[in-house]
């Protein structure tokens, strides 16, 4: 599996780590992106690492995950390097995306991550393809497309999720209802009690589970899978959560009250799991404030590493285009490292 | 690629020519396998693929939903993963339906991941006005895609270009689209039968020689334009260029003719505003501006869609007639 499966207590401690990483490292870049160091827009995770992190632990490391535009946390839960994913949140060279993708579109195709993804919606169908070239290659993995409540409402997903269907593709569809698809909330813009319940229309299980318990998460993630890798088709996965911070950073979230977000705040996933592995006599207050320091330090390590690193060259624009490269953009390069080279001069 | 002048051929009609090249791709290579509306059981909307799913099985011939979103959407994910789908977009007005996929994941995946996949899908569709089939099965949309950053697109104009781009198409790790004219399907032409025979995207044709007026036409206009050649042989030396490829365009190969003839008409479906007819003029220009002895004239649709009435659309499609008087205005 993943390495950090729930059922083993090292992966339970190993998850509690993951939704740690992905809290601080997310903390981080809000701080550093309220300091203006960071371009561009950036949608935190914070409040719904349970989800990505059940998730992935119920996969396998070569399963496929499809993200949305608050991405940052399936990366780390599916085991991207935060140096390399903060690196990319500031346009750096050697960052995920070699500074062409951003917070929103980080990628590692040969770690199983599709990409974070800047449209609404536009995950589902990426993970019906990857579940395409699986059932089509007889391989045994699986792919996750993850999608807000918000993308509930778009053609493309139901669209991605009949063919899915239709063709028993080996694909999970997880919903992330963190209750507001943008600054509307769920109630206003879906007729359903469960968003789960758009599952029916496609003959497959859709069943909501407690998004802001882990090991709940896992378990449903889990049976999905296995149904997945059985040939029965694709399951939809809903999960109840909450965002506590805004849609993106500088939100002012005039559509919701301090008491709402506090209300889900004492719902915090990663301090009731905590709880919960104390409980069992799986981890002690003075090892979780440990991890907390190693977090702490890792994430340090990589703001440091991704302020440091080189920007790209200006030149490196014209890259990655194409495969086969093409005369018009080798001719745009050309000029771009003329110019640099004469500006050297 | 087989040499010149060795090569066996045989004569056959476009349509033929498309489907041996898909025959020959999903015979040399299994990771590739085609999607579409009705490309199985009936062969296509349009008879291209015919019977191709009685030799290769309903895994590797594909009938989709109704779904083009959801489709396209699928084979750029599968193209990612690891296989190389070939999607079939029944008419080119249907791209509307699945564009988000088409330019916000297929055209940017590798370029905003960093060159961290590739992207080795086909998008064959149909275009063209002609058969009474009205504005929402008649357009001519290659623009669109030619303009936009990261895709490739070939338009061929010959049975054997229609063949070696469509298995240069499926060979490239490109997103790469074929438009097909859907009224030149049953013109016939010399197609080379080397199973290794491409036509490699990028490169233009001169379909034939001459030097007083360069006609650089695409599809359907490139027979059309021949027959005014052939016409007008012995007062006006016309040279007629198959662009093929308009995304990449093969500027050396134009711009060489305009530098021989020093007069230059471009000849292309698609509306006129903001078409390839401006691209091709303007790397005339920028490259051969000195060369020039004449204004350089366009031949498209005239910015409307293509009516249903056969008297108003003979009006707004463009044909040899028109490439003729356009010709005339400069020679």
């Amino acid at each position: 599996m993943s390495g950090y499966d729930l059922e083993s207590v090292d992966g339970r401690i190993e998850a509690l780590r993951r939704m740690l990483t992905i809290r601080v490292f997310d903390e981080t870049a809000g701080d550093r992106f309220a300091d203006g160091e960071i371009p561009g827009f950036v949608h935190l995770y914070i409040g719904e690492e349970a989800v990505g992190v059940g998730t992935c632990a119920a996969l396998a490391e070569d399963d496929y995950i499809a993200s949305t535009h608050r991405g940052h946390g399936h990366c780390i839960a599916k085991g991207l390097d935060p140096e390399h994913m903060m690196a990319e949140l500031y346009g750096k060279a050697d960052g995920y995306c070699n500074g062409k993708g951003g917070s929103m579109h980080i990628a590692d195709v040969d770690a199983g991550m599709l990409g974070a993804n800047g449209i609404v919606g536009a995950g589902p169908p990426m993970a019906t393809g990857a579940a395409l070239s699986i059932d089509y290659q007889d391989r045994e993995q699986v792919a996750v497309g993850f999608l807000g409540d918000g993308a509930v409402a778009q053609g493309q997903v139901h669209e991605a999720v009949n063919l899915a269907s239709t063709w028993d593709l080996p694909a999970i569809f997880v919903i992330e209802n963190n209750q507001y698809g943008e600054g509307t909330p769920v109630g206003k813009q879906h007729n359903v009690d469960n968003l789960s319940d758009t599952a029916a229309a496609h003959d497959i299980p859709g069943i909501t589970v407690d998004g802001m318990d882990v090991t709940a998460v896992a378990e449903a993630v889990g049976e999905a899978r296995e149904r997945a890798r059985a040939g029965d088709g694709p399951t939809i996965v809903e999960a109840e959560t909450y965002r506590f911070r805004g849609h993106y950073e500088g939100d002012e979230q005039v559509y919701r009250d301090d008491e709402e977000v506090e209300r889900w705040r004492q719902r915090d996933p990663i301090t009731s799991f905590k709880e919960r592995l104390i409980d069992r006599g799986e981890l002690t207050e003075d090892e979780f404030e440990e991890m907390e320091a190693e977090v702490e330090a890792t994430i340090a390590d990589a703001l440091e590493y991704a302020k440091e690193a080189p920007y790209p060259e200006p030149s490196e624009a014209y890259d990655d285009m194409f495969g086969e490269p093409v005369p018009e953009i080798e001719e745009f390069a050309r000029q771009a490292q003329a110019q640099t080279d004469g500006g050297e001069r | 690629m087989a040499q010149a002048g060795v090569e066996q051929t045989e004569t056959m009609t476009v349509r033929e020519a498309i489907r041996q090249g898909l025959r020959e791709e999903l015979e040399r290579d299994d990771d590739v396998y085609m999607m579409g509306e009705d490309i199985g059981d009936m062969g296509g909307v349009l008879a291209v693929t015919g019977d191709l799913i009685d030799e290769f099985g309903e895994e590797r011939v594909r009938d989709t939903p109704i779904s083009e979103a959801g489709f396209v959407g699928a084979a750029t994910g599968a193209a990612a993963t690891g296989t190389r789908p070939v999607v079939e977009l029944m008419f080119s007005d249907f791209m509307g339906v699945s564009m988000e996929q088409i330019m916000n994941q297929m055209a940017k995946m590798r370029y905003m991941f960093g060159g961290k996949t590739e992207m080795p899908v086909t998008v064959r569709t149909t275009e063209g006005g002609g058969m009474g089939a009205a504005s929402q099965h008649s357009g001519t949309v290659h623009t669109w895609i030619a303009h936009f950053p990261g895709l490739k697109a070939v338009a061929p104009g010959t049975a054997e270009s229609a063949k070696g781009l469509t298995k240069a198409a499926i060979r490239s790790d490109d997103p790469v689209f074929v438009f097909e004219n859907k009224m030149i399907y049953e013109q016939q032409g010399e197609v080379p039968t080397d199973p290794d025979f491409t036509v490699p995207i990028g490169e233009a044709a001169i379909e034939r020689e001459g030097s007083d007026v360069t006609v650089v036409a695409t599809q359907r206009l490139v027979g059309e334009s021949l027959d005014v050649a052939e016409d007008l042989a012995g007062s006006t030396s016309v040279e007629v260029i198959d662009a093929r490829s308009l995304y990449p365009l093969d500027t050396d190969t134009i711009v060489e003719s305009v530098e021989k003839t020093g007069r230059l008409v471009v000849a292309d479906e698609s509306p006129l505003s903001y078409g390839i007819h401006a691209e091709v003029a303007t790397r005339a220009m920028e490259n051969a501006f000195f060369s020039l002895d004449a204004p350089i004239q366009r031949v498209g649709t005239p910015d409307t869609h293509v009516p249903f009435s056969p008297p108003l659309e003979d009006e707004v499609v463009p044909d040899g007639d028109d490439v003729r008087d356009a010709i005339d205005r400069i020679a």
